[in-house]
């Protein structure tokens, strides 16, 4: 397949791992976080860290939609189409997200108690707002959820809502910021005052810089003097960041380098930030899994287009609740902690039957490592 | 001489008419739809008996009495018509395949069909002839069968569920516990072709993939494989759940665990490309005419020879090998170069976000 093929070629993979191995320096450890889910997914999609030297090692960081989304907030959608009667939208894994009461929205659609809820799966917001055309008599609400990757397409739906009057469509606005989420990982005890979880670089978002391009995190680079590559989704994007990574370190320099350049630029996409910008406004603060409440981490919809925000208009407030008292999505997502270093990994926390968000989608450092990579514990 | 006319039934009106609930309640109406198109196309001799059972020899083959083979097997598929194919002939693909597998001759099939209020006649009559000749070319007669309405909106257009017999000999063993380590793994053809195909026609994500499902009998080709005297260990056809599912069923249940090799695995372009953007693994889609064969290694290259001469067996692949794992682990050696399990499917496959 043109475009795909040539960056997952086994040959390639070889002389740079080779690379890899030759440069790092001896004694010395190197411990790099892909921040996205997707760089998780494909190192172990691929059997990645077969090639890599046993003295670099890749922890997964929380840029995974589903597995940050808290509790409180699938229960709020959960709450619109049980109790509300709306048809609820959403993408594909937010339907399998544990909320209260061992509920998920998939649990909810096949019904509770004597109710069940109308909830649809759609593979952009365009479905959604087809949805709300085709049933002006039923509320419609999409469940936006996702980084900087997925808020533009959210935009463009609410302002396509507006100019066509379409006001039995709303949106349940979720969406996160990357930058915010990794200053609070650099801000926390365990990397700058423990020490606990060594970091030597990031491999930078593929798909989410497309959109904010490689700028936002300069600050990173100079203010922590931590190394960013920002790396496509491909396996041998990702083997090639590493190496470019190992030599940062190596030489001593903190600097962001874009080893995406085939679709991210500095700036980014301006066009799709505007729109963000002109429907978007920050949340003073929003709770996540595992990093908890993050001060202007996360958007709410402006008073401007206030009446398709789902949160106005049925008047549900966000309530928190906490995870499993056993479960340790909260300092997987960290870095702090390894998913076999859970007590529920791989025995009542499985993918058929999650406990925890990292175990949902096969982007969560749980369901990955569960997944593609659970042999690797047992031999 | 009486007055009263013979009575006159107006034919059933296929064009235009559509099931209602009478065509279930046992009268007239009943009787006509079976004779009018069920009867017209289905027919043969064992069904023309017209009896609440079919009466049949008794089953032999090679001259001698062998042991029966049954399943079952329930189609609900949306779309109902998708490229290649339609919910007829995958119900009888379906089930000669699943007899088959199992290294029988499938002799018979009964066909139940679970109808909607307001399905049209039309495209039931063309459910109803693409099964038949499903059937002819199977060379597997449907001999019985029994259909029920639902009210609207309690079915999905059509269920159909057929069940399948067939013959036995002596002397074969198939089964999924019978892998041992050392086997090796046979795949007749590439993965994902079905369900891209009906992927590619659901209302919410149609794009346009020149690819038509694989829906196809296996008898012939299977028969073709029996003949080489290979020493074959289990065959299955991958179909829910697709190539994953099966193995990791056929680990389990030997005991066994299995190295696979991404390079060997054949999948279309079209396939791999569509599995892309939907972010989904070919590994896991269904198919609907291809099965996989776990043989003494001495012999794949025999079998894969013979699988090669057949239509359905042209792109057949050696994919793997059975191995020796407690674990029993479907494992995956990368094109990239890395090692990974292939796992069971958690529920649906679902897309990523990201």
């Amino acid at each position: 397949m043109k475009y795909i093929d040539e960056f997952r070629d086994g040959e390639l993979a070889k002389n740079l791992a080779l690379s890899i191995c030759a440069e790092v320096q001896p004694g010395r450890n190197y411990s790099f976080m892909e921040f996205c889910g997707g760089h998780t997914h494909a190192i172990s999609r691929y059997g990645l860290s077969d090639l890599l030297p046993p003295t670099v090692r890749m922890v997964h960081g929380p840029g995974c939609p589903v597995c940050v989304l808290p509790i409180g907030r699938v229960d709020m959608a959960i709450n619109l189409a049980l109790d509300h009667g709306v048809i609820l939208c959403t993408y594909g894994d937010t339907l399998r997200i544990p909320a209260s009461g061992g509920l998920s929205l998939m649990k909810a659609k096949a019904g509770v108690g004597d109710k069940s809820g109308d909830i649809r799966m759609v593979y952009s917001t365009i479905d959604a707002l087809q949805i709300a055309r085709d049933n002006p008599a039923r509320e419609v609400v999409f469940f936006a959820i996702g980084f900087e990757t997925t808020t533009p397409p959210t935009a463009v739906a609410i302002q396509q809502a507006d100019a066509e009057g379409l006001m039995n469509f709303s949106v349940i606005c979720c969406h996160v910021l990357t930058p915010s989420a990794i200053s609070n990982i650099l801000e926390s005890p365990e990397v700058r005052q423990w020490g606990t979880v060594p970091l030597d670089g990031f491999i930078g978002p593929a798909h989410v810089s497309t959109v904010i391009g490689s700028r936002p995190y300069e600050f990173f680079a100079e203010e922590y003097r931590k190394p960013v590559v920002i790396a496509g989704f491909e396996p041998l994007d990702v083997m090639q960041a590493i190496l470019m990574l190992v030599r940062q370190v190596n030489e001593g320099r903190a600097e962001v380098e874009n080893e995406f350049a085939r679709a991210v630029s500095r700036d980014g996409n301006v066009k799709a930030q505007d729109r963000v910008a002109e429907v978007f406004e920050l949340r003073r603060e929003f709770e996540w899994r595992g990093l908890s409440v993050v001060p202007y981490s996360a958007l709410k919809i402006r008073q401007r287009y206030a009446a398709f925000d789902a949160e106005k208009r049925f008047n549900i407030e966000y309530r928190s609740v906490p995870d499993n008292k056993a479960c340790e999505c909260g300092a997987i997502l960290r870095g702090v902690k390894k998913p076999q270093d859970c007590k529920l990994f791989g025995t009542v926390c499985t993918p058929e039957n999650p406990i925890g968000s990292c175990m949902v989608s096969s982007e969560g450092a749980c369901a990955a490592h569960y997944s593609y990579g659970r042999y690797k514990d047992m031999h | 001489m009486s007055e009263v006319k013979r009575g006159y039934v107006r034919p059933l009106d296929v064009k235009h008419g559509r099931v209602d609930m009478t065509h279930g309640s046992g009268g007239r109406s009943m009787v006509q739809l079976i004779s009018e198109l069920f009867a017209k196309h289905l027919g043969n001799e064992y069904l023309g008996q017209g009896n609440d059972g079919a009466v049949l020899p008794a089953p032999t083959i090679n001259g001698k009495p062998g042991r029966l083979v049954m399943s079952t097997d329930c189609h609900v598929v949306s779309p109902l018509f998708f490229p290649g194919g339609d919910i007829g002939c995958l119900s009888v693909h379906g089930t000669v395949n699943d007899v088959a597998v199992m290294g029988a001759t499938p002799l018979y099939l009964a066909a139940g069909f679970i109808l909607e209020e307001g399905f049209p006649l039309a495209d039931l009559a063309r459910i109803v002839e693409s099964m038949a000749h499903a059937a002819r070319e199977a060379g597997v007669p449907v001999v019985t069968g029994d259909t029920k309405v639902v009210e609207r909106g309690k079915g999905d257009g059509v269920f159909i569920t057929t069940t399948g017999v067939g013959v036995l000999p002596d002397g074969i063993e198939l089964g999924g516990s019978r892998a041992r380590p050392g086997d090796a793994i046979i795949i007749s053809g590439s993965l994902g072709d079905h369900g891209v195909a009906i992927m590619s026609k659901r209302e919410s994500l149609s794009f346009d993939a020149p690819i038509e499902s694989d829906t196809a009998a296996l008898n012939g080709l299977i028969a073709a494989m029996l003949a080489t005297g290979a020493d074959l260990h289990c065959l299955r056809d991958p179909t829910r759940g697709g190539l994953a599912a099966t193995l990791n069923e056929i680990a389990g249940q030997s005991g066994v665990g299995m190295m696979l090799h991404e390079k060997a695995i054949p999948v279309k372009q079209v396939v791999a490309a569509a599995c892309e953007f939907l972010g989904l693994d070919p590994l896991y889609v269904a198919n609907e005419g291809k099965l996989i064969a776990i043989c003494a290694s001495a012999d794949a290259e025999r079998l894969l020879a013979t699988m090669r001469a057949h239509p359905l067996g042209r792109e057949a692949a050696l994919i793997g090998e059975v191995i020796a794992d407690d674990h029993h682990f479907v494992q995956l050696t990368t094109s990239f170069g890395g090692r990974r399990i292939v796992d069971w499917l958690a529920g649906d496959q679902l897309p990523r976000i990201c």
